[in-house]
């Protein structure tokens, strides 16, 4: 029985001919990934448990990037923590302040994850490298310890569900959209537990960052992992940058799958969920103009801090003001993305409008620092998650979209088509 | 092994979010994130739980951040068992990995009630609502899980 992307990288890393979804097999991990939120229950499960080495100091990454620069002391304890952790066990990818990004826009630059690897990371958005056709996977912190000593992980097999994707995105689409739209279609647990496999003609159209968040944006459907085949694209970002040995896998002709989707690039339009699930989508075109009044934007994350995504917003706020009474906070997702936008000239776009640029940091995403709404206040945002409560009040609302949609509400004041303004 | 206890009734896609806000991840203290646990979904969880008692909630409970905290937050909060039609696959794990049990039962969580009496065992996956006497059938674990509980949790289980 033919194979997916997915379940071939985990064979490969179990050392087995074969493997079948529900099937339980233990992997070798090429990188275990933690932040400043889950890494020091991982180092409170290691210490409690008599730990005394890691399985590899290279293949591990602590990135301190959601709470940092530290927003209180508490958090400052908890990163220093880490540091003591990351010095004592001479960890090689430890960074903080100065030398870190968001851990999912980082990791790919700094070319710690590429093609055909294995990661497990303690940070849901783990996914993301399936951008890059590696299997890469959330869990949490214990999984991490224990992945940190072993340099091993367990995995059940999962199952899949085949996107295939076609036609070429017109306009302002980008890969925002087009997670938003299949999470639309399927669900917040539409892929559950499963292989979300993007694949077809249409997947040449999408850069490297619409790949990175469409597979950063896997688990709001649920899944276990998101992967897109590797192509000259892929390669191109790879090349002279990925430190291990690029693996390529795809999936076998007679490769089963639980269900198939279509999706026809060229017929989305710019999608926007609603409160308080990702799955609550309408396109712009289902959007009344007055709609729904925005008090702040946030462009950013480790679904759109990137460098195409900074360029789409700047792209819509050139030469424009926002509205009276809208804050637009702008986070580049790295060091090296802040000052790639800088050198373009986003920055002076960005300040001339109006809005602000902060330094890396996952901050408001997870309503952490550098953004927190009041109640009763709206924000359209280009991170992952509008849960109740996600950016700060309980009574406070989240709305996601792209960056070009994000930018252009901000203009506006209201959500808005990017085309509108 | 079995547990008994007073529940508390959730609906569809719990978030992590809601289980334990961000605001508090700056802390590891059990004892201090139980204190906060489904603030944003039930102000007064906190002040009615009592040890032992269960949650029960429908389809895709954990959903969304891969924060421990959440397990840990419910397990310290003194709630013995959490019963749901599906659970999202990274709290699933946590949840196994620190030794909070839970179970899949789409039947048991549609029809349990709020403030209903529950009792569980896990030996044979029976759950019988002790209000209604309605008995339900859980997916018992699967052998490499009573194997991760047996030996204590994912830690003792690799030592």
């Amino acid at each position: 029985m033919g194979m997916t992307m997915s379940q071939k990288i985990l064979a490969a890393h179990a050392g087995l001919p074969e493997v079948k979804a529900g099937q339980l097999i233990e992997a070798k991990l090429d990188l275990v990934l933690g932040n400043d939120v889950t890494t020091p229950v991982a180092i409170n499960v290691f210490e409690e448990n008599g730990a005394t080495s890691v399985f590899d100091n290279t293949k591990i990454a602590m990135i301190m990037d959601h709470f940092t620069p530290n927003k209180d002391i508490k958090a400052a304890t908890q990163v220093k923590q880490v540091r003591d952790f990351a010095d004592k066990y001479d960890i090689t990818n430890y960074r903080d302040v100065g030398g870190m990004g968001i851990e999912h826009a980082l990791l790919p630059e700094m070319g710690i994850v590429g093609p055909g690897c294995l990661c497990i990371g303690a940070d849901s958005h783990t996914c993301t490298y399936g951008a890059l056709g590696a299997f890469s996977t959330g869990v949490g912190s214990t999984d991490m310890c224990a992945g940190m000593i072993s340099g091993k992980a367990w995995f059940k097999v999962p199952s899949a569900i085949k996107f295939n994707l076609i036609g070429e995105p017109q306009g302002y689409v980008s890969g925002k959209d087009v997670i938003l739209h299949i999470i639309g279609k399927i669900g917040v647990d539409g892929a559950l537990y499963k292989s979300m496999e993007f694949v077809g003609e249409g997947v040449k159209h999408l850069n490297i960052d619409d790949r990175l968040c469409i597979a950063n944006m896997a688990i709001e459907a649920g899944a276990k992992n998101g992967i897109f085949p590797v192509d000259d694209i892929t390669r191109e970002y790879c090349d002279g940058r990925y430190q291990g040995t690029p693996v390529e896998y795809y999936p076998d002709d007679d490769a089963v799958y639980d269900e198939e989707y279509t999706i026809d690039l060229s017929e989305l339009r710019p999608t926007v969920s609603f409160p308080h699930l990702p799955e609550n989508t309408r396109t712009v075109d289902e959007i009344g103009e007055t709609e729904v009044k925005i008090d702040q934007v946030v462009i950013g994350s480790c679904t759109n801090g990137r460098i195409s995504d900074l360029r789409a917003a700047a792209n819509v706020l050139k030469g424009k003001q926002l509205a009276r009474g809208v804050r637009c906070i702008v986070i580049p997702g790295t060091q090296k993305i802040w000052q790639q936008a800088m050198h373009e000239g986003l920055f002076d776009i960005f300040v001339d409008a109006g809005a602000v640029v902060s330094t890396p940091t996952c901050g408001p995403c997870l309503g952490g620092h550098m953004g927190i709404l009041a109640a009763g206040e709206k924000a359209i945002s280009t991170t992952n998650r509008n849960f109740v409560g996600r950016m700060g009040h309980v009574d406070s609302e989240v709305y996601l979209a792209s960056p070009a949609v994000a930018a252009a509400s901000a203009i506006a004041g209201y959500i808005i088509d990017p085309a509108k303004v | 092994m079995n547990v008994k206890g007073k529940v508390h009734k959730f609906g569809d896609n719990v978030d992590t979010d809601v289980i334990i806000p961000a605001r508090y991840l700056n802390t590891a203290s059990h004892k201090e994130l139980a204190a906060h646990c489904m603030e944003d979904i039930d102000k007064e969880f906190v002040n009615k739980v009592a040890d032992g008692d269960i949650m029960v909630a429908t389809k895709n409970f954990g959903c969304g951040s891969s924060r421990e905290h959440a397990p840990i937050a419910i397990k310290a909060s003194g709630i013995s068992c959490v019963i749901a039609s599906s659970f999202a696959r990274i709290f699933y794990r946590n949840s196994i990995n620190i030794g909070l049990p839970i179970l899949e039962c789409p039947a048991a969580a549609e029809a349990i009630g709020e403030g209903d009496v529950v009792s569980v065992d896990f030996g044979t996956g029976v759950i019988t609502d002790e209000t209604t006497g309605e008995k339900f059938q859980a997916e018992p674990f699967p052998e490499f899980i009573q194997n991760i509980i047996a030996k204590g949790g994912l830690i003792n289980s690799i030592k």
